[in-house]
């Protein structure tokens, strides 16, 4: 028998009964766990099979071919989105870094609060409604759509994204090394640029890497600015530009006036058409579409993990 | 006795305010050149407040307010015709944590040159090989120049800084704990090489450690919060007298481990 202060307990019971809990609740996550990863499993292995097949050399290198026929590619979507991620990237990016490195300087102003707030505000906008934004102050203006108008509205879905990921990753720089730089009499911007940055590399990359992925995956704002163009094809017009000698400023003109397809936008009109050939292909356009964004999620989660792991002292 | 000697900075009737708080309370003490003078006292009682305003760190803090002097051979640091850059190129300072940048040995020691101007190639080549000389780096780093200085020890980092700090020739270098972080071997080579530097800096250093302020410096202040936590001046005097008489029984405390 136990004595003193456990004498009035039967220990053995107490143990029994944790042990029993430990193993229903550690089951119960396990359930959890598998239930939260299945659908993306199913997710990938569908599309793989569905789409998996169709995916050869001229699915890339090709365009649309007329509804109805067989063969052709999505080489306007691939294009297209391409255009479209870069222009919003030259608009989103250094903005964003700049409003990150001031949300990190200046932490606890009220401009800085009412930029965070905001940026929150504008990362929970539904996608459709910043397309009709655009649709509003872009394509009505301009009176037609365009990959120009595609990409601002990508930029809009970027920045707040970039923003928060930049700030948090430059918080996690020491400000240890900030400070040393202004005890040498580094100005602030120099700060910035040489020794801030650097050191926050990795982290802010990652950040614009999961930013890409986003804009690259979205649809709707497309669908009011870059309206989608199954002749959509950079080639054609540098061509023609250099043929009849044209300035590199205006083929770049003329290639981001043109209405512009995307991968997703591709996927969405492709999967509601009567033709076969055309729904499989949309499958096809889903995994390149997976493929892409997963890569770019998993290549920035893996540099974060590294980051993270690293830049704490 | 210390009259006679060179003063290279003067605190005068010093107070330093974060917003309404007063985090130190009219200190009034000199730095003189190429001497060690320590700042002592318990956590929080303003000994890194003090050392901040030497060089205008304060100035990053915002709602941080200055009053009184700290002269600069003869010039007030905190005139508003005073460059703060100036101020800083003259006054030097190495950080408790080694912060070297994320570049290389080489690129760190001749950021601040670089900042001034100073570019070719050849030059600067010379400069950083004095420099890390002078921070008894120059041996262990020599072959490894364009490598990270992220990549090196605590130790090494730290002398690394300290190459950085004196690569632009300040007047004088503010240490803030430069060894808390260090390991006691490395502790004893950043004294060491604090007593060489004193040759041709004067050296103010901030530190937790009296043995070490009792090893390293010639003068020390002892600093204590008043009342309302606004940190006091309460001895300043050559080391080893503070150490062996002190004249306040306060300071007498603190040195035999009574309280902090």
């Amino acid at each position: 028998m136990q004595e003193g202060l456990f004498a009035q307990v039967n220990l053995p019971k107490v143990y029994r009964r944790r042990r029993l809990t430990n193993n229903f609740m550690l089951g119960l996550t396990g359930i959890a766990l598998f239930l939260a990863i299945v659908p993306l499993i199913w997710i990938i292995v569908y599309v793989l099979i569905k789409g998996g097949h169709y995916i050869n050399l001229d699915f890339f290198i090709h365009l649309p071919r007329p509804m109805g026929t067989q063969g052709g590619g999505v080489l306007h979507a691939i294009e297209g989105s391409f255009i479209m991620v870069i222009i919003a990237s030259i608009f989103a990016i250094p903005p964003a870094l700049l409003a990150a490195f001031y949300l990190v300087t200046y932490p606890n102003t009220l401009l800085s609060d009412t930029v965070r707030f905001s940026t929150d505000l504008l990362a929970g906008v539904p996608s459709i409604v910043i397309g009709l934004f655009g649709y509003a102050v872009i394509v009505v203006p301009q009176k037609h759509y365009s990959a120009l108008a595609g990409g601002v509205v990508l930029a809009l879905i970027m920045l707040p994204v970039v923003i928060r990921s930049a700030e948090e990753m430059l918080k996690l720089v020491p400000s240890e090394l900030r400070e040393g730089a202004l005890a040498l009499g580094a100005p602030e911007w120099k700060t910035a640029l040489k020794v801030m940055l650097p050191a926050a590399a990795e982290g802010v990359l990652t950040g614009i890497m999961l930013s890409v992925a986003r804009a690259a995956g979205e649809t709707a704002p497309l669908l009011f600015t870059a309206l989608g163009n199954d002749n959509f094809e950079i080639g054609r017009f540098i061509h023609y530009g250099i043929a009849s000698h044209q300035s590199v400023i205006n083929i770049i003109g003329q290639i981001l006036s043109q209405p512009a397809d995307a991968l997703p936008l591709t996927l969405w009109k492709y999967a509601q058409q009567p033709y076969p050939e055309r729904v499989k292909q949309a499958w096809a356009v889903a995994l390149v579409l997976m493929l892409f964004v997963l890569t770019l999620n998993i290549t920035a989660r893996v540099w974060l993990a590294k980051r993270k792991s690293r830049i704490r002292r | 006795m210390q009259n006679t000697l060179p003063i290279k900075m003067e605190i005068q009737e010093l107070s330093v305010f974060y917003k309404s708080f007063r985090a130190l309370n009219k200190v009034t003490m000199p730095v003189y050149e190429h001497k060690v003078t320590a700042i002592i006292g318990p956590s929080g009682c303003g000994k890194s407040t003090l050392l901040r305003s030497l060089n205008r760190m304060t100035d990053l803090v915002p709602g941080a307010l200055i009053e009184g002097k700290v002269l600069l051979d003869g010039e007030d640091i905190y005139d508003p015709k005073k460059d703060v850059v100036d101020v800083r190129r003259r006054v030097g300072m190495v950080f408790q944590h080694p912060n070297p940048f994320p570049m290389s040995i080489y690129d760190n020691v001749a950021f601040g040159p670089r900042l001034y101007g100073l570019k070719k190639r050849a030059f600067l080549d010379e400069l950083v090989e004095k420099s890390l000389r002078s921070a008894a780096l120059w041996d262990e780093v020599k072959d490894k120049l364009h490598q990270s200085g992220m990549a090196l020890s605590g130790g090494q980092q730290q002398r690394l800084c300290i190459a950085r700090a004196i690569a632009i020739e300040p007047e004088v270098i503010l240490m803030d704990e430069p060894a808390s972080a260090l390991d006691p071997v490395a502790t004893l080579r950043i004294e060491e090489l604090i007593f060489q530097l004193k040759e041709r800096f004067s050296i103010v250093i901030v530190t937790h450690n009296m043995q070490q302020a009792a090893r390293v410096s010639d003068y020390t202040t002892f600093l204590l919060m008043n009342e309302e936590r606004a940190g006091e001046l309460i001895e300043f005097n050559v080391t080893t007298t503070l150490f062996t008489r002190p004249k306040d029984k306060r300071t007498e405390d603190y040195i035999t481990g009574r309280f902090g």
